[in-house]
């Protein structure tokens, strides 16, 4: 093993990613033309067929959204596409979108026709603006020839893409975030209900999809030898775009089957650890995600699998780190950079960062004693339990992963710690 | 706020007609204010939106001059205060941490004479930090102006990327 499997990837260097007519001399826009003749609930079926789960890092059924999002009244519901990948490590969707933008385009106007909605917005990280102009241009071809637009392929289906850019700020990935940066606000997270899906952006009906959950839907429509459900395990269908970097001599985003071992995707996809040092430590999903020690190495890239050995597949970023980084040293920059982005508003957010960072540095210089360490455990129940947003909840999930994986570090009856 | 004197003065027709086509190529959609902000700073030498106009914006659409100064100062990518001509954004966070960014940051510090958050004698150049960018493929990487610079792990490299910038 340890190959790769191009198939949300497929069209990856095979067309001129500024001509609509390139894009459609390899079959591009025939996802849609099937789409149209079929009824949406049939294809959200597919979609959940596919176990297709959100995979911007949260990780929700995708077709049981579409579904949802199908089933809600009202009028000019909205589709959001999710392009602010803001976890570190994580840039799989940069290539999706440099490489593939009429993917995109087609995904979502094939999600606009499933749940019934009027436009699409997309909103990208002010990160990828080299990549504003390749998106404009998509979508003002895909308008000239008639698939956006009114009447779209005479169906009598009404369908407009905006594309709508952040400006640095991490906490706009979560939903509702997201959704004020749209609606030309500082982008402050929430309370919900209303949720999202009856009450989003404009305070229409609003479905969020990732990039690459919206990219894999045209493949899978046309996909008729069942390349796509043959793929993977019985449990996670099909494949996955993961992104790889810190200590590897090979960094890059990678397409591979579900199943494919750790190993195969750190040594033989990634290239290894340089002057083949020892690993450290991996985390998945970004900062925001889990971690586990070399043990993993041998764990099948799976959601289940993954599970059972304490990490997410969260956004598919992997993150490796070879033994000249102490895990200390990991957790004070993960530290840092939520104490930089949490956006300020609730107090536990706010105040456990702050806290955690200074009780990290104290257990750096030796000085921290069994009292400290319980703080820093309350911490770690108290955030998630009381946080505004998906921020708070995650910003110590590393913290817990370390106290689990690696207990001499915070055993302070012990030597020095580092 | 404080407001430098010079910051009140008034904008120049020129740049006024500037960020008229600024705000035309959003439409003039005030849900746009995001993108309208990075493109205006963009106008300015300095790189950051002036208070005169952050004003002229909030005449110019249907929203608070309150709400341009809360974008203004919650979003990274966006400024109040001028920074410089090259803003050098270093990535501090963790793929490029293990790639050694303190040294490229202490090399910067070095080539430049200044200290992270201080600017150039001549407006020139500015060290900041900033997280992940979405490089880490490149780590580590610094960006100027919305471009990225990655694999920067000499002093050569680092020293001819300034000197391209000149
Ligand atoms: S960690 Fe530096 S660009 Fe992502």
């Amino acid at each position: 093993m340890g190959t790769e499997l191009h198939f949300i990837s497929a069209n990856f260097g095979k067309y001129d990613t500024s001509s609509i007519g390139s894009y459609m001399s390899i079959g591009g826009f025939e996802a849609l033309r099937k789409a149209v003749t079929m009824d949406g609930e049939d294809i959200a079926k597919i979609v959940a067929a596919a176990k297709i789960k959100g995979r911007g890092g949260a990780g929700y059924d995708m077709g049981r959204k579409w579904t949802q999002a199908r089933a809600v009244k009202g009028e000019h519901k909205v589709v959001i596409c999710n392009a602010d990948e803001g976890e570190p490590c994580t840039f799989k969707d940069r290539e999706l979108i440099k490489q593939d933008p009429f993917n995109l385009i087609e995904a979502l106007i094939i999600a606009g026709w499933v749940v019934g909605a009027t436009d699409a917005y997309i909103y990208m990280r002010a990160e990828y603006a080299c990549l504003r102009q390749l998106l404009l241009n998509a979508i003002r071809q895909a308008k000239s020839y008639g698939f956006l637009g009114k009447n779209i392929l005479g169906k009598g289906f009404d369908f407009d893409i905006h594309l709508y850019s952040g400006a640095g700020a991490y906490v706009c990935g979560e939903g509702t975030a997201l959704i004020r940066s749209i609606e030309g606000k500082a982008g402050r997270p929430r309370m919900k209900p209303p949720f999202i899906k009856v009450s989003g952006l404009f305070a229409r009906p609003t479905c969020v999809n990732n990039v690459e959950s919206l990219s894999i839907v045209p493949h899978l429509l046309l996909d008729q030898e069942g390349v796509y459900m043959h793929a993977g395990t019985p449990d996670s269908i099909g494949t996955k775009m993961v992104s790889v970097a810190g200590n590897v001599r090979n960094p890059g985003v990678f397409e591979i089957p579900f199943g494919t071992t750790v190993r195969d995707i750190v040594y033989n996809l990634a290239g290894g650890v340089p002057e083949d040092r020892q690993i450290r430590l991996i985390q998945f999903g970004g900062a925001s995600g889990y971690i586990a020690d070399a043990s993993i190495l041998d764990v099948p890239y799976t959601y289940d699998d993954l599970e059972k050995a304490g990490v997410n597949v969260g956004t598919g970023a992997l993150l490796v780190i070879d033994e000249r980084t102490s895990v200390l040293d990991f957790l004070t920059i993960t530290q840092d950079f939520f104490s930089d982005e949490s956006c300020g508003q609730c107090t536990p957010c706010r105040e456990g960062n702050r806290h955690m960072r200074m009780l990290i540095e104290k257990l750096r210089r030796g000085e921290a004693d069994t009292s400290d360490i319980e703080k820093m455990k309350k911490i770690t129940r108290i955030m998630p339990m009381s946080s505004l947003c998906g921020l708070g909840e995650g910003a110590q999930h590393a913290m817990i992963a370390a106290m689990r994986v690696f207990p001499e570090v915070f055993d302070v009856g012990g030597a020095a710690n580092e | 706020m404080l407001t430098e004197p010079k910051e009140q003065e008034a904008l120049s027709d020129e740049l006024r007609a500037k960020i008229d086509l600024v705000l035309e190529s959003h439409d003039n959609d005030f849900t746009q204010i995001v993108g309208i902000l990075l493109d205006t700073q963009d106008l300015f030498e300095r790189h950051y939106v002036p208070q005169a106009a952050a004003y002229y914006i909030a005449s110019k659409l249907p929203v608070p001059a309150s709400r341009i100064f809360d974008c203004l100062t919650f979003y990274a990518e966006l400024s109040d205060k001028a920074r410089a001509k090259y803003p050098i954004e270093i990535c501090s966070s963790i793929a490029c941490h293990v790639n050694n960014n303190e040294e490229l940051k202490e090399t910067l510090e070095k080539l430049l004479g200044i200290h992270v958050g201080e600017v150039t004698y001549d407006g020139r150049f500015m060290l900041l930090k900033t997280t992940c960018f979405g490089a880490c493929d490149r780590a580590p990487a610094v960006r100027i102006n919305g471009k990225v610079y990655g694999n920067l792990d000499s002093e050569e490299k680092v020293r001819d990327l300034l000197e391209s910038l000149n």
